[in-house]
């Protein structure tokens, strides 16, 4: 597809859209995310305007769980910002130190902004990984399901 | 002078190089990696991160080995690293109560929604030393599964309060204090009590946990509920404007229920007392619960007597970093200040034996 460099404002992309396949992809690993952009068309060259670098998050949770919010310790975070060629600026912030992750996450938020190119990598990158990742949450539900304990009330020995 | 300290560095460089060998070891046997430390040794993982106060696994588990095992070493090392790095920002508050639970259990209520979880627990084990583990080279079986439900497990507190018999959080949405950012001045509120306890060390919190329990300030507690499991951590990078997810962290909750007689202005009803860790802490948690209750004592009116209801005491001694630096650095050199100390003690005696 031909944009004029510079030109084309940043499409707008539904912020619901966004912030979902940005939580998948910091829940995925680089090689993880690498493999399944194997199976499209090279990338287009992309310019990194801020990063990859490594930082703190302070995680903050709230006195008695839902009161007053008090910072409960930090987080490494690395974050990356892209630009492509057309202008659309695409952003990774991910947990952790993983640089090619957060360099990745933010050519695909780049990439996904664009409404010819998303359904190509929702299907072969972001559909797959968040599938892998809801399976995940699910084994793990199962395992704590089977350690959930059954109270039964001994009326017999009355 | 300057000849012992050129003596000095070198006998410091020959006692480091002893320091490399002697953390690893007998080398007929392979060296253990931080990614088995990680993935073996997860609980002291988890107690440098959450006394170190930063959460990142593979790092904990390598100051894990670099200090030997030595976790107060460990937590010094990760809290040391953690100043060469920039801050991003804050996260959104963590919504403990959408944790995907591995544990969630209640001591008050036996049928409660949502029900009670085990998870991987020591509790019910026979604390039997099990010599299949010495052995090595067995791979556990897989554990078994069950359909998940999908029942909401509300929180206990939650369920009190809406009978009227819980006091409720106070709704503030305020900047909480940063005591890494600011010193800690004293009388402290909630929020940076609950930080300074969360990096605190566990053995100072589980010892005056055990002193409320046993008199000193006691309130009467029942373990409401303690859960342990991933949550999601939110976060909105200023150049986005929107929340955006950084990934998921493992943590421990317990929310400790206590009596409270009421006051003038509140009716008899019950408090809470809140722990909140980095990881799977449980121990660390329900102590966290138990001392942040006490140190409540001014606001609800009870007498403050023990030492775990005095706030000064309590937060100015749990940080364990803070704590070995100053009694560390004793073994330092102090020829000078002893130097005096040995003149003061000298003249001394010669005047009490002048006066003989």
């Amino acid at each position: 597809m031909v944009q004029t460099p510079q030109m084309s404002s940043p499409p707008e992309v539904e912020t619901a859209s966004r912030q979902r396949w940005m939580s998948i992809l910091a829940r995925a690993a680089a090689a993880d995310i690498a493999g399944r952009l194997e199976a499209l068309p090279a990338p287009p060259p992309h310019r990194r305007l801020r990063g990859p670098e490594t930082g703190l998050v302070m995680v903050r949770g709230r006195a008695g769980g839902d009161g007053a919010p008090f910072n409960l310790g930090e987080m490494t975070v690395t974050r990356c910002a892209v630009r492509l060629e057309d202008g659309t600026v695409g952003h990774g912030y991910v947990a952790g130190r993983d640089a090619r992750q957060a360099e990745l996450a933010a050519l695909l938020d780049a990439l996904l902004q664009d409404p010819a190119r998303r359904p190509a990598i929702e299907s072969a990158v972001i559909a797959p990984l968040a599938a892998a990742q809801a399976a995940r949450r699910e084994a793990q539900a199962r395992r704590a399901a089977a350690t959930r304990v059954e109270f039964f009330t001994m009326t017999q020995m009355r | 002078m300057y000849v012992a300290t050129k003596g000095g560095e070198r006998a410091i460089g020959a006692a480091h190089a002893w320091l490399a060998e002697v953390r690893r070891g007998n080398p007929d046997l392979p060296e253990l990696t931080a990614a088995q430390v990680e993935a073996q040794l997860g609980l002291a993982v988890d107690r440098v991160m959450a006394e170190g106060s930063c959460h990142d696994r593979g790092l904990a588990a390598l100051a894990v080995k670099q200090a030997r095992g030595d976790l107060i070493e460990a937590a010094f090392l990760l809290r040391a690293y953690r100043t060469t790095l920039p801050r991003f920002g804050a996260s959104t508050p963590l919504d403990t109560n959408a944790m995907a639970l591995q544990r969630r259990i209640s001591a008050t209520y036996k049928d409660l929604p949502g029900g009670q979880v085990l998870g991987p627990t020591f509790d019910y084990t026979h604390r039997l030393l099990d010599f299949c583990l010495a052995a090595a080279g067995g791979s556990p079986g897989g554990a078994p599964e069950a359909e998940a439900s999908t029942a909401p497990s509300p929180r206990v507190t939650e369920m009190l309060a809406r009978e009227g018999l819980m006091q409720r959080e106070a709704p503030v949405e305020a900047e909480p204090g940063d005591l890494t950012r600011e010193p800690l001045s004293f009388p402290a509120d909630r929020p940076l009590r609950l930080q300074a306890l969360a990096r605190g060390d566990e053995g100072f919190l589980l010892s005056l946990g055990y002193s409320t329990q046993r008199g000193y300030g006691g309130n009467h507690p029942f373990v409401g509920e303690i859960r342990m499991g991933e949550v999601a951590v939110g976060f909105t990078p200023p150049e986005l404007g929107f929340e955006i997810d950084l990934g998921d962290i493992t943590v421990t909750e317990c929310q400790m229920v206590n009596q409270f007689k009421g006051s003038r202005t509140e009716p008899p009803q019950f408090t809470r007392g809140y722990g909140l860790v980095f990881g799977h802490g449980e121990r660390k948690a329900m102590s966290m619960a138990l001392v942040d209750r006490a140190l409540r004592a001014e606001e609800l009116g009870e007498a403050a007597t023990a030492p775990a209801q005095q706030q000064e005491f309590v937060l100015s001694h749990c940080d364990n970093v803070e704590a070995t630096g100053f009694v560390e650095h004793l073994k330092l050199p102090h020829y000078v200040d002893f130097q005096s100390e040995l003149e003061n003690v000298r003249t001394m005696r010669a005047s009490v034996e002048a006066g003989r």
